[in-house]
C-alpha cells in the first residue's frame, strides 16, 4: 500500500507524530507495539538498554487501546505510546530491581504514583530499563546487570545513572521514557545519547515508589526524542500526590502551553561556573557547541548575557556529603530480614544483615554508604551534613539572584561527551567531576532540561537550560524554540539508525 | 553513714489512641493476628513515603501544651539510625532538634503537697515491630517479627531529673498517666505496653547539688515493677558508694525473675544514632491560632475537677481524690449528677459498689458495665422506695454482670417491694393472729416486742415488705397511734 511504504519506520517516531497517525487509524496500537519489540529484538543485544521486558502486559494494554480506537472513542495523547521505565519505580507484580543484587527477587505489591499514572494515561510499558546501581554512578556501569552502551557508539557508555532509559529512547528502542535525576541521572545520559531529558523542579513529580536514593534531591522525569513529548509526558505524570509529603500542592500546568512561543527579549543568563571551575573545564568542542546555540537563541531574540553563580563551585562536595549522607540510611532496609537478597547459611542476625549486605550492594554503593555514614557521625555532623546544609542554602539563593534577573540560564549540561566504557571506573573522583554541570540544579531544586546541540568528536553534545521553582513551561518553551530552530532532535534519530545498525 | 538522697527522672513512652498509624492508614487495633495491619508504608518497602496523621500530631501537642511547653515552629522529624531487625526501615522517625514541645512543667500531688517537674522535651515518634522466638523454631535459631505495632504513633515525654522520693515518682507516674487519659490522647494501658515508663536514677549525698551518675532501666512493664526496680536501684546505688565504688553511668534490664537490675553489655547502648532532618516529611509550622484552638479544646484537668468536686458536689477530699484518679471515674460522676440526682448518692454507690465490683473482677475503670442512667435509675428506685437497700445492692451487681436496666431486673426478681397497704394489712394480721402474746404486750406499751413483729412481718413477705410501712401499720393497730 502506497501509505505503508511511505511511512517512517514506526519505531523512531516521537510521541506526538505517533499519536497523530493512531487517531487517524494510519497505524494500530499492535503494529506501534510490535515495531518496537522488533527494533528491541534486533538492537538491545548489543545496547542492552533493558534489564526486564514486559511483553505480556503491554500486549494487553495495547489491545486496549486498539479496542478503543475501534469503537470510536477518543484516546489521550499519550495513549497506546510504547514506553521504557527506569528500573527504580515500583511495578506491581513485576520485580523491581534498582539494578542490585540485594532487590533480588524482590517484586513490589504495589505501584508507583507516576506508574499509576502512565497507567491511566493508556501508555504501554515495554520494559525496565538499566541503570548505575540505586541510581548511584554516571555511567550505567555500576549495574548489576552489566553495563549498557552508547548507541553512537557502542564502545562508550550512554551516561547515568537513567543510561538504558537513555540508550533506549537514543536507539529507538522506545518512544518515550520516564528517569530519575538525582544528581544529572537524567539530563547527563540523554545528553550522551543525543536525545532530550527534563529534571523537573523538586516536588513537581511524586516520588511515592521511586526506591530512594537521596530522598531531598531525587526526581522523576521524561526522557524522550523532542521537547514537545517531554512536556506531554510531564501532563501524565507531574502534580500533587496526598502520597509524597514533598509533593508541590498547586495544581500542574499544562506543560505544553508555552511551546511554540516566540522567544524574542527573553533574557538568558550563561553562568560562566558552568565552564571553567577549578579542577574541570568544558572541552573545547562542547564549549563551542554551547556557544554556537547561544547565538541560535540571539538570532532569535533572545537577550544573552555572561552571568556568575559564585557559591556553585561548592555544589560537587556538597552533593557528595548530603547525597550519600541520606542514602546511608536510605539503603539501610536492605538487610535480609523482609524482602530481597539475603545470603544463606549465616548464624546469627548481625552476621546475616552484614552478609547481606556485603554481598548485596556493589562497590559503588558501598563507598557512598560508607561516606554518608561517616559524614552523620556523631562528632562530625555540624562540620559535614550541617554545613553543607547551609551552603545547600546559599547555592539555592544564588539561583533565585539570578532567576530575579534572568528568565532562563543556559550552560552545557555534561563537560565532555560520551567517554569510552572503563575509562573512569577506577577513578570515582574522575566520575563525579563529570557531574558538575547538573549537581548544582538539584542542589538548588529548580527545573532544567538538555537538548542536543550539535556534535563533538562525532558524539553529540548537550545543551542545558534552566528556569525557576515551579516555571516548566518557560524551561520548555526556551528548549522548544532552540529544537525548531535547528533540528538537532531529528538529525539524532536519523543518525542513530546509522550507527547502531552498523555496530 | 551519710544520708543519700535519691534524683529520678522518667522517659515515658505512651501510645497516642489514634485508630491509624502515624504514617499509614492501617489500623493501629492491638490483638489482630501477626502481620495483619501492615502495608507498604509500615513495612519500610523500598519507595514508599510517610505521611503525616493529623490526629497523631494533634495529640502530642495537646500534651505539650498542656505540661506548659513551648511549641517550636517549625518542628521537624528527624531520622534516628539503628540496626534492628522490628525496625523495618532501620531508621526510626522520631524528632530530636525541634521537636513538638520543649522546656515545660508538669505539677502533681505528693501526699496532698503539690510538686512540679521540667518536662525537657516531647515529642513524636513511630512505633517498631515485636520479635516473636516460637518455642517450636528456636532449636532451629529462628526468630520471626510481627509488624502490626510498627508504625503506631508514639509520644515521648522526657522530664527532668527532679523526683527525690519513690512517693514522688510513684505520683509523677500515676499523675502523667491521668493527664494522657483526661486530655483522651491514649489509652495508657501498661499491661499493653500503651504506656511504658523508663527511671533513670542517681543517688547522692543529701545537701549535694551536682548529680551522681545516672543509671537508666529498661524491661519494667507495671507500675508496681517500676516501683521495685528503682527501689532496688537506689539501694544498690548507696551500697556501691558506701563500699567506695564507682557507679556507671549505663542502661540496666530489670530481671524480673531475679528481682534485681542488670547491667546490659556496653555492645548494645554503645549507638551512634545518626540522627539528620528527614527528607521524606516537610518542616511543620503551626499559627497561633491553630496552637489557641487546641487550646481552647482542653479538658477540665486532674486538679481543677478535684477541686470542684469538693466545693461543688460537697465530697470529701478522699472520695474526691479517688474519683478523679480515673477519668472514667469522674466523667462517670459528673453524667450522673447531670440527670438529676445527688452527687453523694452517686459517690456512694461508686466508692462502695462499683469499686468493690470492678476491683473483683479485674476490670478497668473504662470497661465499667452500668452506664451513668442506669444507676441513676436505681437510686430512684430506692428513694422511692420500690426497694431496699439490700435489695439495690443485688440489683447492682446484676446491672454490673448483664448490664440490664435495675427495673426490668427487679420485675424478673420479683423484688418489687410491697408498699401496697391492703396486701401488707393481711400479712399483719396474719402475724398478730400468730403471736398473740408479743402483740399484747406491745400494745401494753412495752417497745420490744415491735422488732419481733416487724422481723416477722419481713419473714411473712420474704422481705419484700416495706419496713417503714410495716412499723406504721403496727403502731396504729396496737396502739392506736
Amino acid at each position: 500500500m502506497g501509505l505503508h511504504s511511505a511511512m517512517p519506520d514506526l519505531h523512531t517516531l516521537t510521541a506526538h507524530a505517533a499519536h497523530e497517525l493512531l487517531v487517524t487509524k494510519a497505524i494500530s496500537a499492535r503494529e506501534l507495539l510490535d515495531a518496537v519489540y522488533a527494533r528491541i529484538d534486533a538492537v538491545d543485544e548489543r545496547v542492552h538498554s533493558y534489564v526486564l521486558l514486559m511483553r505480556e502486559q503491554a500486549d494487553a494494554v495495547s489491545a486496549r487501546v486498539d479496542a478503543k480506537i475501534a469503537a470510536g472513542e477518543s484516546i489521550g495523547p499519550l495513549e497506546g505510546i510504547p514506553l521504557a521505565l527506569k528500573d527504580i519505580l515500583c511495578t506491581q507484580g513485576i520485580p523491581t530491581t534498582c539494578c542490585s543484587r540485594v532487590l533480588e527477587g524482590f517484586v513490589p505489591p504495589y505501584d508507583a504514583t507516576v506508574v499509576r499514572r502512565l497507567d491511566d494515561a493508556g501508555v504501554v510499558t515495554v520494559g525496565k530499563t538499566n541503570m548505575d546501581e540505586f541510581a548511584m554512578g554516571s555511567s550505567t556501569e555500576n549495574s548489576a546487570f552489566g553495563p549498557s552502551r552508547n548507541p553512537w557508539d557502542l564502545a562508550r557508555v550512554p551516561g547515568g545513572s537513567s543510561g538504558g532509559s537513555a540508550s533506549a529512547i537514543g536507539a529507538d528502542e522506545a518512544l518515550i521514557a520516564l528517569g530519575t535525576d538525582t544528581g544529572g541521572s537524567i539530563r547527563q545520559p540523554a545528553a550522551y545519547c543525543g536525545v532530550v531529558g527534563m529534571k523537573p523542579t523538586y516536588g513537581r513529580v511524586s516520588r511515592y515508589g521511586l526506591i530512594a536514593f537521596a530522598s531531598s534531591l531525587d526526581q522523576i522525569g521524561p526522557i524522550t526524542k523532542d521537547v514537545r513529548d517531554a512536556a506531554l509526558l510531564m501532563n501524565a505524570i507531574g502534580g500533587p500526590d496526598p502520597c509524597d509529603s514533598t509533593c508541590y500542592p498547586e495544581p500542574a500546568p499544562d506543560f505544553t502551553e508555552k511551546l511554540g512561543r516566540d522567544i524574542t527579549g527573553m533574557k538568558i543568563g550563561v553562568p560562566r561556573e558552568f565552564f571553567s571551575q577549578e579542577g574541570v573545564q568544558v572541552d573545547p568542542g562542547v564549549a563551542e557547541a554551547v556557544h554556537a546555540a547561544l547565538r541560535v537563541l540571539e538570532a532569535q531574540g533572545a537577550i544573552v548575557e555572561e552571568c556568575s553563580l559564585p557559591n556553585v563551585r561548592f555544589s560537587l562536595p556538597i552533593y557528595y556529603i548530603i547525597a550519600p549522607a541520606e542514602a546511608s540510611s536510605n539503603l539501610a532496609r536492605y538487610d535480609g530480614v523482609e524482602f530481597g537478597y539475603r545470603a544463606p547459611g549465616t548464624r546469627d542476625i548481625v552476621s546475616m544483615m552484614t552478609d547481606t549486605r556485603d554481598a548485596g550492594f556493589g562497590m559503588e554503593v558501598k563507598r557512598r554508604i560508607m561516606l554518608g555514614t561517616y559524614a552523620l557521625s556523631s562528632g562530625y555532623y555540624d562540620a559535614y551534613y550541617l554545613k553543607a546544609s547551609q551552603v545547600r542554602t546559599l547555592i539555592r539563593q544564588d539561583f533565585e539572584r539570578a532567576f530575579a534577573q534572568y528568565d532562563v540560564l543556559v550552560t552545557p549540561t555534561a563537560p565532555t561527551v560520551a567517554f569510552p566504557l572503563g575509562a573512569k571506573v577506577d577513578d570515582p573522583m574522575q566520575m563525579y567531576l563529570n557531574d558538575i554541570c547538573t549537581i548544582p540544579i538539584n542542589m538548588a531544586g529548580v527545573p532544567s532540561i538538555s537538548v542536543p546541540c550539535g556534535y563533538d568528536q562525532g558524539l553529540p553534545v548537550g545543551l542545558q537550560f534552566i528556569t525557576a521553582h515551579w516555571d516548566e513551561t518557560t524551561l520548555l518553551q526556551a528548549a522548544y524554540a532552540y529544537e525548531q530552530a535547528t533540528g538537532w532532535s531529528r538529525r539524532a534519530i536519523d543518525e542513530i539508525e546509522r550507527v547502531t545498525m552498523a555496530g | 553513714m551519710a544520708e543519700y538522697e535519691p534524683v529520678i527522672g522518667f522517659e515515658i513512652h505512651a501510645e497516642l489512641a489514634t485508630h491509624s498509624k502515624i504514617f499509614c492508614g492501617c489500623s493501629t487495633e492491638p490483638g489482630a493476628p501477626p502481620n495483619t495491619h501492615t502495608c507498604p508504608i509500615c513495612l519500610g518497602l523500598p519507595g514508599v513515603l510517610p505521611v503525616l496523621n493529623r490526629t497523631a500530631l494533634e495529640y502530642g501537642l495537646k500534651v505539650a501544651l498542656a505540661c506548659h511547653c513551648s511549641v517550636p515552629s517549625p518542628s521537624i522529624f528527624e531520622r534516628k539510625n539503628y540496626y534492628y531487625p522490628d525496625l523495618p526501615k532501620n531508621y526510626q522517625i522520631s524528632q530530636k532538634r525541634s521537636p513538638i514541645g520543649l522546656d515545660g512543667w508538669f505539677e502533681f500531688e505528693v501526699d496532698g503537697q503539690p510538686k512540679r517537674v521540667s518536662i525537657i522535651d516531647i515529642h513524636l515518634e513511630e512505633d517498631a515491630g515485636k520479635l516473636i522466638h516460637p518455642e517450636e523454631r528456636s532449636a532451629a535459631g529462628q526468630s520471626l517479627v510481627d509488624f502490626n505495632r510498627a508504625g503506631v504513633p508514639l509520644l515521648e515525654i522526657v522530664s527532668g531529673p527532679d523526683l527525690r522520693s519513690i512517693a514522688e515518682a510513684e505520683a509523677y507516674m500515676a499523675g502523667m498517666r491521668q493527664l494522657l487519659l483526661y486530655l483522651d490522647v491514649s489509652h495508657a494501658r501498661m499491661e499493653l505496653g500503651q504506656i511504658r515508663f523508663e527511671a533513670n536514677i542517681s543517688v547522692r549525698p543529701k545537701g549535694s547539688t551536682t548529680l551522681g551518675k545516672r543509671v537508666e532501666v529498661k524491661n519494667v512493664n507495671s507500675f508496681r515493677t517500676v516501683t521495685r526496680a528503682i527501689e532496688y536501684e537506689i539501694d544498690r546505688q548507696i551500697e556501691a558508694y558506701e563500699q567506695g565504688e564507682r557507679v556507671l553511668q549505663e542502661t540496666r534490664l530489670w530481671d524480673e525473675a531475679r528481682g534485681m537490675t542488670v547491667a546490659m553489655r556496653s555492645k548494645e547502648e554503645s549507638h551512634d544514632y545518626r540522627y539528620f532532618p528527614e527528607p521524606d516529611l516537610v518542616p511543620m509550622v503551626f499559627t497561633t491560632e491553630y496552637l489557641n484552638g487546641l487550646l481552647a479544646q482542653q479538658p477540665e484537668l486532674p486538679a481543677a475537677r478535684r477541686t470542684r468536686f469538693i466545693e461543688q458536689f460537697g465530697l470529701p477530699a478522699y472520695d474526691a481524690a479517688i474519683l478523679t484518679s480515673e477519668k472514667a471515674f469522674a466523667d462517670f460522676i459528673d453524667a450522673a449528677v447531670a440527670l438529676g440526682v445527688s452527687p453523694k448518692a452517686v459517690s456512694n454507690w461508686m466508692m462502695g459498689e462499683m469499686l468493690r465490683l470492678l476491683n473483683e473482677r479485674g476490670l478497668a475503670p473504662e470497661a465499667m458495665p452500668v452506664q451513668p442512667r442506669q444507676l441513676v435509675e436505681l437510686i430512684a428506685l430506692v428513694e422511692a422506695g420500690r426497694i431496699n437497700t439490700t435489695q439495690a445492692k443485688k440489683v447492682f451487681e446484676e446491672m454490673f454482670e448483664t448490664g440490664r436496666d435495675a427495673e426490668a431486673i427487679v420485675q424478673d426478681r420479683g423484688f418489687a417491694q410491697i408498699s401496697d397497704t391492703s396486701a401488707l394489712e393481711a400479712i399483719v394480721d396474719a402475724v398478730l393472729t400468730a403471736n398473740p402474746e408479743p402483740a399484747a404486750r406491745y400494745a401494753a406499751g412495752e417497745d420490744k416486742p415491735l422488732g419481733f413483729l416487724v422481723g416477722q412481718v419481713m419473714r411473712e413477705s420474704r422481705g419484700q415488705a416495706n419496713a417503714p410501712m410495716v412499723n406504721e401499720l403496727l403502731r396504729r393497730r396496737l396502739r392506736g397511734e
